[in-house]
């Protein structure tokens, strides 16, 4: 009896493991898509009421409102929205007027039924999942269209470029170049194809510098005033000479190569694919440069981000005296709440650093075929450009906006101070870097490109091959990801 | 008289049929549709250009055996199949010998080890473990600054922290290490299962004979056990040829350093990046034909000498 209970258990143990395989892929299953089917039209005046009264921005609703009373009545009433992860769906259920939480899944905007499909992004989920559905989604069935969905920016031109295209442009939505004048530039560039159209928004600005821990800078370089620890970090040069003299005090200068890797990238002069030919630019190859000088001087290492030995620097054991990164980074990820860590004492401060460079983002892009155009271009409007909301989103949730003009109201706010920058005010900064950043130079593949160049490079940095084999793999690499390019 | 009884007991025999065929088809249609169809579909897609770039479907245009010849000219794949084979050798030959000695211990009565069914749970524990969440254990407890290497400087064996994941022998020899720990407690039970099944009687004759118990391992149980024994080289060889999560978990997918530790399967799946169905296609035919003569050399080799 005892034997039949142990193999029991053990053949059930051994079934449940197969079949937790299985369990990852079912995540998009999640996608409420058919059962809306029975719902009523919206009747059309309910709904441009619904619409108008829930838009507060009088500039961007009042011009379009009669045009929304007639196109309203024909759309749809599912709106579709395909993400990978809570961020917009917790930023819309907060911020946008009008919007009514159903249930985990689902929302309500006046009598159009909101459904949430979220795809995680790993093993590449979510892209693989909008590859599928974006090309048809024209001939979708009205309910199952996607209207919405959002993009990175390492990938964000593989949908804006896309032929045909599957990311309508803001004139195709009736946006007007005006609407969105007060934003970063940067944030355009990534989602403009390559005619220039835009077709895509963002409210976050992204901009980041170089979060440096204080006690660190007063022992070393003698100050923690941001604006006097630039003067140490302001270009490469001044930055490798200040890693030396951060070593002889036992500190590493950075936790790993990797964490300036986006500050190179983001300033390379020419794209990585140049028509069908991979190039690899000069500032890309500076990189490889100094980080090996820093490697060999073992003034820093060469952990990937996001691992155990990376963020050892975010306490004071961990002796490293810099983290390039955004707002976020600072706000959710150095364990503020952590007792013992350097953020949790408000010991950190954030100047320019060497280059101006951004990290992270989401964009928004209505997608070619939804049946709800009108909606989905108010949605885009009211998240990425009404200052009232935007000013709701960083006072909730610590995002970064893209709108220089309120950036510039809250830097001179001088009873803002962030806790765990000790106080700092950090808009200046964030402002200035995202007036700088230029993201003119990003080409289709740079997601494969930068992920297949820092894995090969890191056998370089670590002696295990020399710079030609590293080469080598890289184009290995890259040929594996885009068969179609060449060197 | 004699064709009307024959011809009775045929339709008996075709009405039993009936049922066998019955009981049969949900296997069969299951492997039709899951793995029948995708194998022949396979092959088939291997002779055509097909992938996608970007949103863009290249493809499929029928290109012979283009995709063959770019993989087989390439001299990565042979690299890609000798680390493949170093890291199953890695973890096979402590796998094999470990379990020999336990299934001899436990199937021998003159030990009477005590609480085997407790041993024999503990040591098949591992394999429950998903291979991915135990590579990510491993990948932490050796990191760089994780406790292996803590341990191992304040034991004062290390000055500095050891990078087991940027070498290519430890990286190596850990991926085996893994097999190793994880698949040692199943080749036990199967080898004890085939242990059990020989007759005791040949084990005390041998005794009576005078046999050491060196002799008794070789001469008698060694023999015996050949068919097991070579079902789970097969089957371990296959398993090796397709070892993925492993070495994919714990290098990130990279088969860092200098692809090293880069297996055939690792190399597969990069195809899939970008749909690469053809080149994925045409790696998964010569896969197959390698474990089919493989496998095939193993099991003439090993029963060859069969004359008991």
């Amino acid at each position: 009896m005892k034997k039949k209970i142990v193999s029991i258990l053990l053949t059930a143990a051994m079934t449940a493991t197969l079949l937790a395989g299985c369990g990852g892929t079912a995540a998009d299953t999640a996608a409420p898509a058919a059962d809306a089917g029975a719902e009523e039209a919206a009747p059309a005046d309910d709904a441009a009421a619904d619409t108008a009264a829930a838009t507060d921005d009088a500039a961007a609703a009042d011009t379009a409102a009669a045009a929304d009373t007639a196109a309203a009545g024909d759309e749809g009433s599912v709106l579709n929205i395909q993400c990978w992860n809570e961020e917009f769906k917790s930023r819309v259920t907060d911020h946008y007027p009008g919007y009514e939480k159903v249930d985990d899944t689902t929302g309500k905007i006046g009598d159009v039924t909101v459904h949430w499909i979220i795809t995680p992004t790993d093993d590449n989920a979510y892209q693989n999942h909008l590859d599928e559905i974006l090309p048809t989604n024209e001939s979708a069935a009205a309910d199952d269209k996607v209207d919405i969905f959002l993009v990175e920016a390492d990938y964000a031109l593989k949908y804006v470029n896309a032929d045909p295209a599957v990311a309508m442009s803001m004139d195709d939505l009736g946006i007007a170049a005006g609407d969105i004048a007060d934003q970063y530039k940067y944030t355009q560039d990534i989602v403009s194809d390559s005619s220039g159209a835009l077709r895509g928004l963002s409210w976050q600005a992204c901009s980041a510098g170089l979060i440096y821990n204080r006690d660190i800078a007063k022992e070393v370089l003698g100050t923690e005033e941001p604006d006097k620890v630039q003067d140490f970090v302001k270009d490469w040069a001044t930055f490798n000479k200040t890693a030396e003299d951060l070593k002889k005090a036992g500190y590493f200068v950075e936790s790993t190569v990797n964490d300036s890797y986006r500050v190179y990238s983001n300033n390379v002069s020419s794209p990585w694919v140049d028509g069908t030919t991979v190039k690899i630019d000069p500032n890309i190859e500076k990189w490889v440069e100094d980080s090996k000088a820093l490697v060999d001087a073992k003034e820093t290492n060469t952990y990937d981000l996001w691992s155990d030995d990376w963020n050892k620097g975010f306490y004071p054991e961990g002796k490293v005296f810099a983290y390039f990164g955004p707002a976020w980074l600072i706000n959710f990820c150095m364990a503020a709440d952590t007792e013992g860590s350097v953020a949790n004492a408000g010991r950190w401060g954030l100047c320019v650093g060497p280059q101006s460079f951004f990290w992270g983002g989401t964009w928004i892009c209505g997608a070619v075929g939804t049946d709800n155009p009108t909606l989905v271009k108010d949605i885009m409007l009211t998240m990425t450009t009404d200052k009232a909301v935007l000013k709701e989103i960083v006072e909730k949730d610590s995002d970064c906006v893209n709108s220089p003009s309120l950036l510039a109201e809250l830097a001179a706010d001088t009873s803002f101070g962030s806790k765990i920058l000790g106080g700092q005010n950090p808009y200046q900064q964030l402002a200035d870097g995202a007036e700088k950043v230029d993201m003119s130079k990003i080409s289709d593949y740079d997601q494969g490109c930068n992920e297949s160049f820092q894995a090969a490079m890191k056998d370089y940095f670590e002696g295990k091959v020399d710079y030609d084999k590293a080469i080598a793999n890289f184009q290995t690499s890259v040929k594996e990801k885009y068969p179609e390019l060449s060197f | 008289m004699d064709g009307g009884k024959k011809k009775k007991g045929n339709s008996n025999v075709v009405k039993y049929n009936k049922w066998g065929y019955i009981f049969l088809a949900p296997f069969i249609i299951v492997y039709a549709v899951f793995q029948l169809v995708p194998f022949v579909s396979t092959i088939y897609y291997s002779f055509f250009e097909n992938y996608r770039s970007g949103l863009k479907q290249i493809g499929p245009n029928f290109i012979g055996l283009e995709n063959y010849h770019a993989l087989l000219a390439n001299a990565d794949i042979w690299k890609y199949t000798e680390n493949t084979f170093v890291m199953w050798i890695l973890g096979f030959i402590p796998q094999i010998v470990v379990s020999l000695l336990l299934a001899a211990w436990f199937s021998d009565p003159s030990l009477r080890i005590k609480g085997q069914r407790f041993f024999k749970t503990v040591i098949y524990l591992p394999n429950l473990i998903m291979a991915a969440a135990f590579a990510m254990l491993f990948f932490t407890l050796f990191a760089d600054s994780g406790p292996i290497n803590s341990m191992l400087i304040q034991a004062g064996i290390l000055a500095e922290p050891y990078k087991f994941m940027s070498n290519t022998g430890s990286a190596r020899i850990l991926v085996g290490f893994m097999n190793f720990l994880m698949w040692f407690g199943n080749t036990t039970i199967l080898l004890l299962a085939g242990m059990m099944g020989i007759d005791t009687s040949l084990f005390e004759a041998a005794e009576v004979d005078g046999a050491t118990a060196t002799q008794i391992f070789w001469r008698i149980t060694m023999p015996l056990l050949r068919p097991i024994f070579v079902f789970v080289l097969i089957t371990s060889l296959i398993g090796g040829l397709q070892m993925f999560d492993v070495p994919q978990i714990l290098t990130n997918g990279e088969g860092q350093p200098d692809r090293t530790t880069m297996t055939l399967i690792m190399y597969l799946n990069k195809h899939l990046f970008n749909k690469n169905y053809g080149m994925s296609g045409a790696l998964s035919v010569v896969l197959l034909i390698v474990t089919g003569i493989l496998s095939f050399a193993v099991y003439k080799f090993t029963t060859k000498q069969e004359s008991y």
